[in-house]
């Protein structure tokens, strides 16, 4: 069976010099796509991933991870909606370039589709209310 | 048929009155008919929720031993600067107001992530805010400095006034330029990207009563969660712009200033705002009860967003020129409707108001009024109508020679 995740990796800055990622495609024939990546103050490496293939792969592939000493988190850990925050306006909706906000023609409440946000951030300031948050 | 508020009022007081939404009341009155649902129904509640910029809360904190004089000197609260041109202890706290060393627009677009509106949702919500104030000193107030934390119930008076807000309709922003732009009315994607609007449409309350009939000076509503009054026609009341055949105005046109006790309200419904690039401001939330005192009212009730139409301006030229020209003219239900056709291009709409929260606030009127606890008011002066001839004039400038 298939599967797809987006996944946040998070490199200790012992190992932000060694090739880890290439590794997925190579020895478990995982494909990935990179949505974001970059070097922390602090020195570490931080990847945001949509990783894909095979379940019994993609399982090997992370363990790969953990054991090399990569932290992996899902997306949707890191990119939340303040609840007590959000108005429901829905400023965000036309904002967001992946189509992570839906607004409920009925309701008119606004869902965030977590499974869709590419972690591009834009949404962080254009949310009148703020109530978009990144907790990488 | 024709009821009067005092009739109103004593159903409301023995709990027989029926009360319904302007959303609700469009399906009752197309299923029973004008006449019927006029009978029927007492009061129709409205609401909106939306960043509302003309908003602002006086403070009166009570004098210091020994006393200081802030009227003339410097006020901040959470280093947000509160006017001080009033006597010793009242300030006002704008929701537009910005630190001293905020740094705005020099880095395009500035976050404007803390402001006046920032303050006043803290000050609501029960937070201790921070007040630092300088005078010159007198005989009778002779402190020239004054450092203490102010909490919301400690102070004598907190009043929001609000000098313009619920505006009935707005302007539709667009952008056709070939940039992103920044505005009150949010980001703005080049080549008509999207288009934002920024009213509840058929739960607005001044959409509801389009001539006024029933709204006026002394009418009691919903403020900020609690109880507030209409205090005046909002600045920039404009009741002379093009209107439907239902008389539904098309553009900006009327507006209402509003007064209430802040240390009834609720964070809930005052929210800190930002808009990025353009500044800080305060998300309010407004219920007005329009009692059904004829068939001609109730008719007017039963607006629908298919029925209102706005002007779609563009941001980028006519709106910061102060040219009249508009794009196109839209129906709030195409607005709603996600997609807006536009110079030939699908272009993708935005609320900057919240329809959730306008209805909710509309249920919650509703919940007051059907309980006996919140009884109509009957307006002690009009607000201007048509009638007035009051027109929206721009600035006369007269260049210093």
């Amino acid at each position: 069976m298939a599967v797809s995740r987006r996944i946040v990796l998070h490199f200790p800055k012992r190992i932000v010099e060694r090739a880890i990622v290439c590794r997925l495609a190579k020895d478990y024939d995982l494909e990935f796509n990179i949505l974001k990546a970059f070097v922390t103050p602090e020195e570490e490496g931080l990847l945001v991933l949509e990783l894909s293939g095979e379940q019994k792969e993609y399982d090997k592939g992370i363990k790969y991870l953990t054991e090399t000493g990569v932290r992996i988190e899902s997306l949707s850990q890191n990119f939340i909606r303040n609840e007590e925050r959000c108005t429901h306006c829905g400023a965000c909706v036309t904002i967001c370039p992946s189509g992570a906000f839906e607004v409920d023609p009925k309701t008119r409440l606004v869902n965030f589709l977590n499974e869709k946000c590419v972690a591009c951030g834009l949404c962080i300031k254009a949310c009148p209310p703020r109530a978009m948050e990144v907790h990488f | 048929m024709a009821k009067t508020i005092e009739e109103i009022n004593e159903k409301i007081k023995k709990g027989t009155a029926v009360v319904v939404t302007a959303e609700e009341i469009i399906g009752i009155a197309r299923d029973k008919g004008i006449k019927k649902a006029a009978q029927e129904v007492d009061v129709v509640t409205t609401g909106t929720f939306g960043p509302m910029c003309s908003s602002g809360a006086f403070l009166n904190i009570g004098h210091a031993k020994p006393r200081i004089k802030l009227g003339g000197g410097r006020t901040y609260l959470n280093d947000v600067p509160a006017y001080a041109g009033l006597a010793a202890v009242d300030i006002f706290i704008g929701a537009n107001a910005l630190p001293d060393d905020d740094p705005r627009n020099k880095v395009h677009p500035g976050e404007f992530n803390y402001g006046g509106g920032h303050v006043i949702e803290e000050l609501v919500a029960g937070k201790d805010i921070r007040l630092v104030a300088t005078a010159y000193g007198t005989d009778c107030y002779p402190r020239k400095r004054l450092e203490t934390w102010i909490n919301i119930k400690d102070i004598n008076e907190a009043i929001l006034f609000n000098i313009r807000n619920a505006y009935q309709n707005y302007n539709v922003a667009a952008n056709t330029s070939d940039k992103t732009i920044y505005t009150y009315m949010g980001v703005l994607r080049a080549n008509l990207g999207n288009i934002n609007y920024a009213t509840a449409g058929q739960l607005s309350p001044l959409l509801n009563d389009p001539y006024y009939k029933t709204i006026g000076i002394g009418t009691k509503i919903l403020l900020g969660g609690g109880i507030g009054f209409v205090a005046w026609h909002g600045t920039q009341h404009n009741p002379n712009v093009l209107r439907t055949e239902k008389g539904v105005p098309k553009r900006g046109a009327g507006a209402l200033a509003v007064i209430g006790d802040l240390k009834q309200m609720s964070p809930r419904w005052l929210l800190g705002t930002s808009m990025l690039g353009y500044g800080c401001t305060l998300t309010v939330g407004i219920g007005v009860p329009i009692p059904i005192l004829s068939e001609e009212i109730l008719g007017y009730t039963t607006v629908t967003d298919e029925e209102i139409l706005a002007a779609i301006v563009d941001y980028s030229n006519a709106y910061p020129n102060l040219k009249a020209d508009i794009l196109g003219e839209v129906s709030y239900a195409q607005l709603k409707s996600g997609k807006v056709k536009l110079k030939g291009k699908e272009v993708p709409t935005a609320s900057l108001s919240s329809y959730p929260r306008a209805v909710e606030i509309a249920n919650v009127l509703k919940e007051w009024i059907k309980s006996g606890k919140f009884l109509l008011t009957k307006p002690v002066a009009p607000l201007p109508g048509v009638e007035s001839g009051i027109t929206i004039k721009p600035l006369k400038e007269r260049p210093l020679e």
